[in-house]
């Protein structure tokens, strides 16, 4: 679905990303672990096209397209979702409006006609439902007056609202209590099939407890530094990323 | 040759067409207010056209609008304006009363005024000063402050303007939509009305007051209202101003608020070549509301410029000011927040917050609160912010598949719905969204 091919990327001259190379297949959920400052969250906002970043050198082929040529609405249309770490609070436009124009932008598109009112209602209630979130929710305003909580779990609504091919979830457990926690699995579980992918950015691995991943990714300084199983995650939450530093030091 | 005398220059041409003026009065020159009129007259040739050396109109150059010669409309032939372009220009959707004004002068024909509450007036003030001569004379020209020689001017050239009377306790059921059209084919012309409202005690009242503009040739609409509100009166008085945008605008309100009385004004400034909004307000006794919003749109090379003046002058009283610009092109902006809060104000709670986006890198605003505090136990702030649309939030928008220019108008539908939301009419509020983006060409969201 996605291939990430040497990746470099920077901020105002100092280069984050320093050489990712990363491929993800359709039906795969793959982890990406790391201290803070390694470079996960600019890895989801480069893909998802934020323009604070600069790419360097590298290239991402997505559904057989150059993603990094495309503007971030071109790639939202063609399947890209970031969940946002920091959602952005829209005073005075509902969530009704907003996603409204989003999934008709996307069909429009597709040259699909646009969502009937009936439809629409239909997958909200049932969204809201599954994320235990208030009837109200849609003729509300986007994030405005969310509690932490609520912003994070407005980007799974709104993820399973788009249902796009890639999800891209940055650091959505950040900040959830334990319960909160648990619904915003079960909504990426609920949206996880074998037509589409999600890359789960995360610090902590209490989120791949209820998020089973395929592959985790170990990122430091820029670089992934090490590929597994699940089962990595266990072992760095054992034994802390510093493990892995060590190892890298001493195989190099 | 200096800004100040080639400005005397023009103001002594508008002062020497008096003479001729008087002698167009017939009837009128025989009332009360032709002596405030020669009074005026007097003020008027003492006082000069501000400068950009005088403080208050330090970033609105006055020199464009002084360019021209307005004439008078007692000198040129009726504008005549159709029902439709009234009705085109009408918020709709809710029953209201209306009053129509044609270059300053009542224009029967095309106002309809329903049943009013006992003792309540919606007239032309001309018929007021011959059917209410004591009321009149009671009030007009109490608060006002003639201080430049714009406000002389239309002390000396107006005749007529709208007239509200609302007897103690008398509530207006429905809205009324006030019309003040200015222009003509025939030349460019002067529209002065001057406007009286007077609200006793327990009254209320919604205005919706519409400045719009007819006709070929450019023209100077330069209005002065006053208003009295009463012990625990409750107004709104919502302005748009929609001039054409060959157009000049100048306004000064003066608003009188006694004990407990709410008042709520809102200023919508999105047409003009140039355009100035002077609103002031003296709270004069305790628990007293005054809540001042404003939207301010500019295209191209239009200047819009908002000056208010809060005064609280005694304890227990809040005012609340918000003003929103979005400037795109070449705009200009100017915004001046007044608030004085003297010696006996004690426990004033005075808010100002005014905040611009610039949508090109050549628009501009120049915005300074300025706050005068004599008391020592009040809570008052300010808060200016200027700045281009969040990029943030732009892309978080645009990362849900929304194209960039629907995303700008999501986030320019954001920045001002506080201000829409707070309009007590609720079918003008989508009116009022729409018509901000249509000024400002944008999609519409």
């Amino acid at each position: 679905m996605i291939k990430i091919k040497n990746l470099h990327a920077s901020v105002e001259g100092n280069e984050i990303l320093r050489g990712i190379d990363l491929e993800i297949n359709a039906g795969e959920v793959h982890a990406i672990m790391g201290p803070n400052g390694s470079g996960k969250s600019t890895l989801a906002n480069v893909l998802a096209g934020h323009e604070g970043f600069e790419v360097t050198e590298g290239e991402v082929i997505f559904e057989g397209k150059k993603l990094l040529d495309m503007a971030p609405e071109e790639r939202a249309r063609d399947g890209v979702f970031l969940a946002f770490q920091y959602p952005i609070e829209i005073p005075g436009i509902s969530n009704a409006t907003f996603l409204k124009t989003a999934i008709n932008e996307i069909r429009k598109a597709h040259d699909q006609e646009e969502i009937s009112a009936k439809e629409f209602l239909e997958r909200t209630r049932k969204y809201a439902k599954l994320l235990n979130m208030p009837d109200n929710l849609i003729s509300r305003s986007v994030n405005s007056g969310f509690s932490g909580g609520e912003k994070k779990k407005n980007e799974i609504f709104q993820m399973l609202m788009l249902n796009p091919k890639l999800a891209l979830l940055d650091e959505t457990d950040s900040g959830l209590d334990i319960d909160a926690l648990k619904i915003v699995s079960e909504g990426v579980n609920h949206f996880r099939s074998k037509e589409n992918a999600v890359l789960l950015v995360t610090h902590y691995q209490r989120l791949l407890n209820y998020i089973v991943p395929d592959f985790v990714h170990v990122l430091s300084n820029g670089k992934i530094i090490k590929s597994g199983g699940k089962e990595l995650a266990f072992e760095l939450e054992e034994k802390g990323y510093d493990w892995i530093k060590n190892e890298e030091l001493e195989t190099a | 040759m200096s800004d100040t005398n080639k400005f005397d220059q023009i103001k002594d041409w508008y002062v020497s067409n008096f003479t001729r003026f008087e002698s167009k009065l017939n009837g009128q020159s025989e009332t009360f207010l032709h002596d405030i009129r020669k009074e005026s007259l007097t003020k008027f040739k003492e006082l000069h056209f501000p400068t950009i050396k005088d403080e208050e109109w330090k970033y609105t150059n006055v020199a464009p609008l002084l360019k021209d010669n307005f004439q008078l409309p007692q000198y040129l032939g009726k504008t005549v304006i159709d029902e439709k372009f009234i009705y085109n220009n009408s918020f709709t959707d809710f029953d209201y009363d209306r009053i129509v004004f044609v270059n300053g002068k009542y224009s029967p024909e095309h106002s309809i005024i329903g049943e009013l509450p006992k003792g309540a007036v919606i007239s032309s003030l001309e018929s007021a000063i011959k059917n209410y001569p004591e009321l009149v004379r009671e009030y007009i020209g109490k608060h006002t402050k003639v201080d430049n020689a714009f406000v002389a001017m239309n002390l000396t050239y107006s005749t007529d303007g709208l007239f509200v009377y609302l007897p103690k306790g008398q509530m207006l059921e429905r809205p009324l939509q006030v019309f003040f059209v200015s222009g003509s084919d025939e030349d460019k012309v002067l529209s002065i009305p001057r406007s009286l409202i007077i609200a006793e005690e327990g009254s209320a009242a919604k205005l919706i007051v519409n400045y719009v503009g007819t006709g070929s040739n450019s023209y100077f609409t330069n209005t002065l209202t006053e208003i009295h509100t009463g012990a625990n009166s409750n107004i709104d008085y919502i302005k748009l101003q929609d001039e054409k945008k060959n157009s000049f605008h100048i306004d000064h309100t003066f608003v009188y608020q006694d004990k407990g009385n709410i008042f709520n004004h809102y200023s919508f400034a999105f047409g003009a070549a140039l355009s100035r909004t002077d609103v002031s307000s003296v709270l004069d006794n305790e628990n007293i509301e005054c809540h001042y919003y404003g939207i301010y749109l500019g295209t191209d090379k239009q200047h819009i410029d908002h000056h208010t003046f809060v005064d609280h002058a005694k304890p227990n009283c809040m005012s609340n000011e918000v003003y929103k610009g979005i400037l795109d092109d070449q705009s200009r902006g100017v915004f001046n927040g007044q608030i004085m809060v003297r010696p006996d104000a004690q426990k004033t709670n005075a808010y100002q917050s005014n905040k611009t986006i610039l949508l090109s890198d050549k628009a501009n605003i120049d915005t300074k609160p300025q706050l005068e505090i004599f008391a020592n136990d009040v809570k008052c702030s300010h808060g200016a912010t200027i700045g281009k649309l969040d990029q943030e939030a732009y892309f978080y928008i645009r990362s849900r598949g929304v194209e960039d220019k629907i995303a700008q108008s999501m986030l320019i539908h954001a920045f001002a719905a506080d201000v829409i939301e707070a309009v007590n009419i609720e079918p003008m509020r989508d009116q009022l969204n729409h018509k901000l983006f249509e000024k400002l060409n944008r999609v519409e969201i």
